[in-house]
């Protein structure tokens, strides 16, 4: 399985009955594919939608129906639409429960860097730092290195997204709990070693007592 | 509300001007006006809307001619035109947390002078600004944004300038015509007083000062 479809379909376990969930461009979007089969959760898209569908069949597409990224969706039967105020109030007003977003580092603590490289790459913080500050958990999917340097870190060399730091980070090789300050270790990839997770991590990480292996 | 031909609505736009454009990702931007910006070739524009869609799209013809003096938005990553010529110092970008920025024109369109968000406290959105407290919780305090047009795209017009919008092209379009001194309208559809129920009103007549003849689509 490749690293992509590992991050989204252990994150997809993570969905309830009834949540309202923003999933950000990406590895993100891949979890919508795998949400378990009956379970009603709202998507929210943040240009003014909760309700979002899969991409419609060839042919079907509406040009003032799209996701945040432009591209075409559906509405799912019982969908809302509404301006970006009121869309931001659902994220900062704590009525989102849950958002899924990709990054560039985590930090110890949990601070995420995810919308800027200085110099390189600037592409504007989009709905990113609502998000982050305002949902109620914040889930972080990436892929745990980037050209085998570790993304989670002992501090950030990237600007932050928020001062808030996430709950959760789901990579390839690990599940990590971010709480009081602390990265604790909660589960590694299929055919990962605690090992393999702590050598490709620069972040000091405080192992549980029993490490599972993901349930996919 | 007048309603007036493509060329005499976009005449009223003097070079130097400030517009807010509605769209996201171009979905929901007046298309026609913005081809009839760049017909008449304005100038020295200031653009405040969400994003500066794609080269080829929306606001993104606008960048792509060069012109525009300055641009304040939450997302410019899928405009590659946009960000080298921020590199480049040929334009003067403002990136915005989208849910501040939508607050801010809001707030401009509302009669508020500001409003405080714990959006951008710890990053460098908070450089130069304000933090308050209030009831223990810090916050940033963002001030009102205005400008001098706002160019809306609706999906349904009356005659009288009553508006209703469509599915996801709604995004800014409703903030963006209470927070500017002349609301130009595009409608995809031009209807009879009576066709558009009040419950369905979005933005009513009397907030709308011009019309464009004929449909935007």
């Amino acid at each position: 399985m490749d690293p992509q479809t590992v991050i989204a379909r252990r994150i997809a376990r993570e969905l309830r009955p009834g949540m309202l969930v923003n999933l950000g461009i990406g590895i993100p979007t891949l979890v919508a594919k795998y949400v378990p089969e009956g379970l009603p959760v709202f998507f929210q898209s943040e240009n003014g939608l909760i309700g979002t569908g899969a991409p419609p069949e060839e042919g079907m597409a509406h040009p003032l129906l799209t996701d945040a990224a432009g591209r075409p969706v559906t509405a799912l039967p019982g969908a809302a639409t509404f301006d970006s105020a009121l869309s931001f109030g659902l994220i900062r007003g704590g009525h989102l429960d849950l958002t899924v977003l990709g990054g560039l580092q985590v930090d110890q603590e949990g601070r995420l860097a995810n919308w800027m490289i200085p110099g390189k790459m600037v592409p504007g913080m989009g709905g990113a730092m609502d998000l982050v500050t305002g949902a109620k958990r914040v889930i972080v999917a990436m892929q745990h290195t980037a050209k085998n340097a570790p993304k989670i870190v002992k501090s950030l060399t990237l600007p932050p997204t928020s001062a808030r730091t996430v709950d959760l980070v789901v990579t390839e090789l690990a599940v990590l709990a971010f709480r009081d300050g602390r990265a604790n270790l909660l589960e590694t990839g299929p055919g990962i070693s605690v090992a393999e997770v702590v050598a490709a991590t620069e972040a000091e990480l405080t192992i549980a007592e029993t490490v599972h292996e993901m349930t996919l | 509300m007048r309603t007036l031909s493509l060329e005499h609505s976009v005449a009223l736009i003097p070079d130097g001007a400030s517009l807010m454009i509605g769209g996201f990702m171009a979905v929901g931007t007046p298309e026609r006006l913005v081809d009839e910006i760049l017909r008449q070739g304005k100038r020295d524009l200031i653009v405040i809307a969400n994003d500066t869609a794609m080269p080829g799209k929306g606001i993104g013809k606008l960048v792509e001619k060069k012109l525009l003096r300055k641009v304040i938005a939450s997302h410019i990553g899928l405009n590659p035109e946009t960000q080298r010529q921020m590199m480049a110092g040929e334009l003067e970008v403002e990136l915005v947390p989208q849910g501040t920025l939508v607050e801010r024109i809001r707030a401009g369109g509302h009669g508020l002078g500001g409003i405080l968000t714990p959006t951008g406290l710890g990053t460098s959105v908070e450089e130069g600004k304000r933090r308050i407290t209030v009831d223990g919780k810090d916050y940033l305090l963002e001030t009102a944004l205005k400008a001098d047009f706002a160019l809306v795209h609706a999906f349904m017009a009356d005659y009288l300038g009553n508006l209703s919008y469509a599915l996801t092209a709604r995004n800014f379009n409703p903030v963006i015509a209470m927070a500017a001194e002349t609301v130009i309208v595009c409608a995809d559809h031009i209807m009879p007083v009576g066709v558009l129920p009040p419950d369905q009103v979005v933005t009513p007549a009397p907030i709308v000062d011009i019309l464009v003849a004929n449909p935007c689509s």
